[in-house]
């Protein structure tokens, strides 16, 4: 079976990217393929990303609040490309309020500050599986 | 007793310490500072050893300004509280500074939201969900006319954390007050302006770092002639630290990017000693008790001893390093948040002993949100606890001399030179961030750390030690989707009625400015006045010089 494929991604303005450089390289780390797109990226940028390389996992990272805005998006393209069964986890500052509705439209894993770096490869883990060519 | 080849610490190693650790050992931790520098157990005169009293710790106003630019300390003037504030409209966050000043507080500091951090109009794609978010949203000389409502410009010092669009913003600053009939000589504050930190950390960079230092070195020069008092930039180690620096590696590269920008005002034609006293530094104040201090006196001296003997400067107000300091932002907690108010207060207090000049300490609530008004209000009573019940505004530099700090001064002068070392011979700055140096140090240690609070090498109170379940939601500060509508609507309105040739003309000079060498400045402040956005003046530059793009790295 070939490595789990993972974009990290960045959207939104924001450039704080420490958060998103340290799981790139925890996710490496621990065998996975990483794929890390840089700063500001659109959800169009973000799914082509993700049909381009193949990807089994989708990592965002998103400090800023743009949240309510970004996933719903980025969720309707994958859908609309197809990549439904790509798993999709943010990592960020999300006010509780908003993370049943993050999850009801299908971001499945949601770590807040302080999260240990393994629970979020042990929850990748878990819950990606590699997708057929 | 001590015999003649052992110096007096050796001596006290074998003769009382080697008997206590026989019966009570070392905890099996590392004892490391938070940056991962080794401390030894004991300091003693023998660790002075290469240090200068007179020559490098000297006296407070004194060269080289290791215990502090002020002879007086704080007994003269308490530092400046300044707390940093920003959120949604314009009108909100008015209302904010007006409750900080009445609370006592005696400075302001702007938080603009990412959009005008970006030089982007919140009518723009890349707006969606981020206006007023992280910041109030300027758009125009008239929210800047709105932030100020009610608040004389003459009476008040401002900070203004703008960098990309820096001259748009302070542009705008100056005709506020030129409105309210504020004499520009008299007018004191500081805007941020420091565009190298941007392409080593936060990333709020637009233009390439080329062009980015011309409208540095234009804003330099047009300050020292129109707005003397102005503080023309604030040399952020704040958010490289906050990306995950070392102490060592935030106080090496800030204080280079520094050395950069005195280099290229110099080639700009600049005389040293008519901008280098308008620069201003700004630090952050992590956990680490002793070694933030260490840093900041170690930043005085390396200043000091950088602008006489590289520069030549002269004047002994170019030598004098002054500095804003921030509690670190990126140690507060999600988790028992309420443990961030003593986190800041410690941190605070680090500051305050190493002489900083003005101060921001965070809100408790900051991992979760923007904080609320309530919290906002307990992070500045924590500096007046500080200043007014702690005693230790009493004396200048309470801890000069103590072995441990000098020595660890040293030390953090002697990793900062090593990295100026290494920055030199790449030729500078701008071509170390170009081939992605600090900003692969700065990944090194930011994962390194990371590594060391999932081992528990490091403790966080709250994160992996000391861990509560049962814990009740905090009220956050909630940012909803109407600040994005207000400025919207403000901003449709605002293209209606204006006058759209004004703006046309006055964006068609600040093109050709842009093309050739004139300084940047006239035509931005005429663009301003014609109510040009700030995303039409960024456009405008974008159209000449091109945006830049990094390669990312991990």
């Amino acid at each position: 079976m070939r490595k789990l494929r993972v974009v990290i991604a960045k959207p939104g303005l924001d450039g704080h990217d420490r958060g998103a450089k340290v799981i790139a390289r925890a996710l490496r780390d621990a065998g996975m393929e990483v794929i890390y797109t840089g700063l500001r990226q659109t959800p169009e940028q973000i799914a082509s990303a993700a049909l381009q390389e193949d990807a089994d996992v989708i990592g965002l990272s998103i400090l800023s609040g743009a949240h309510n805005h970004i996933a719903p998006r980025l969720m309707d393209l994958l859908r609309s490309k197809g990549l439904d069964d790509v798993l999709v986890v943010l990592g960020g500052i999300i006010p509780g309020v908003d993370i049943p509705k993050l999850k009801e439209i299908g971001v499945k894993g949601i770590f807040l500050p302080g999260t240990p770096m393994q629970d979020i490869v042990d929850f990748i883990n878990a819950n990606a599986r590699t997708r057929v060519a | 007793m001590k015999t003649a080849a052992e110096t007096d610490k050796q001596r006290w190693e074998r003769e009382t310490l080697a008997p206590a650790l026989a019966k009570l050992p070392d905890r099996s931790q590392p004892f490391t500072t938070i940056s991962g520098r080794p401390i030894e157990r004991l300091y003693t005169a023998d660790d002075l050893d290469g240090i200068d009293a007179s020559r490098d710790i000297a006296q407070p106003g004194e060269f080289p300004y290791t215990r502090g630019i002020h002879p007086t300390g704080y007994r003269g003037k308490l530092w400046t509280m300044r707390q940093f504030a920003g959120f949604g409209t314009p009108e909100e966050t008015n209302e904010r500074y007006k409750t900080l000043l009445r609370a006592g507080g005696t400075g302001l500091s702007v938080a603009f939201d990412l959009p005008t951090l970006m030089g982007r109009d919140p009518d723009h794609e890349l707006s969606l969900g981020e206006v007023g978010k992280c910041g109030v949203n300027v758009t125009s000389l008239a929210d800047m006319e709105t932030l100020f409502d009610d608040i004389r410009l003459s009476e008040v010092t401002t900070s203004m954390t703008i960098n990309s669009p820096a001259a748009m913003i302070f542009a705008m600053y100056l005709v506020v007050a030129e409105k309210q009939r504020a004499d520009w000589k008299q007018l004191s504050g500081t805007i941020q302006n420091d565009i190298l930190k941007e392409f080593i950390a936060q990333k709020e960079y637009i233009f390439p770092p080329r062009p980015s230092m011309r409208i540095i070195t234009d804003i330099f020069a047009f300050c020292s002639r129109e707005v003397p008092r102005w503080n023309t930039i604030s040399v952020s180690g704040y958010h490289i630290r906050e990306a995950g620096a070392t102490a060592a590696q935030e106080l090496a590269f800030t204080l280079r990017d520094g050395l950069e920008y005195v280099r290229w005002g110099v080639d700009a034609g600049l005389d040293v000693d008519d901008f280098v006293p308008r620069m201003s530094f700004f630090f952050n104040a992590h956990s680490d008790f002793f070694e933030e201090i260490a840093k900041y006196r170690a930043a005085r001296k390396l200043w000091a001893e950088a602008m006489r003997d590289r520069f030549g400067a002269k004047s002994d107000r170019s030598w004098k390093l002054r500095f804003h300091t921030q509690t670190a932002g990126v140690s507060l907690t999600a988790q028992q948040p309420y443990n961030n108010v003593v986190r800041t207060a410690l941190q605070a207090l680090s500051a305050v002993l190493g002489g900083t000049n003005s101060l921001h300490t965070n809100s408790l609530d900051e991992a979760l949100a923007l904080p609320t008004a309530e919290a906002a209000t307990l992070a500045l009573r924590t500096q007046q606890v500080i200043a007014h019940e702690s005693g230790v505004a009493n004396v200048v530099d309470p801890l000069g001399g103590s072995y441990f700090v000098e020595r660890l001064t040293k030390d953090m002068e002697d990793e900062a030179l090593a990295y100026f070392e290494r920055i030199d011979r790449m030729g500078g700055m701008v071509e170390a961030i170009e081939r992605g140096f600090p900003q692969q140090e700065i990944a090194e240690s930011a994962y390194r750390f990371q590594q060391a609070v999932e081992r528990k090498d490091k403790i966080v109170v709250g994160v992996n030690g000391f861990v509560q379940t049962d814990e009740p939601p905090m009220e956050i500060l909630y940012i909803g989707e109407t600040a994005s509508e207000t400025q919207l609507a403000k901003l449709a309105d605002l293209k209606r009625t204006r006058d759209s040739a004004a703006v046309r003309r006055t964006l068609d000079r600040l093109g050709s400015a842009a093309r050739g060498a004139d300084n940047l400045m006239p035509p931005i402040l005429d663009a301003v006045r014609a109510y040009a956005t700030v995303g039409e003046m960024c456009d405008t530059l974008r159209e000449v010089w091109g945006e830049y793009e990094e390669v990312p790295m991990i």
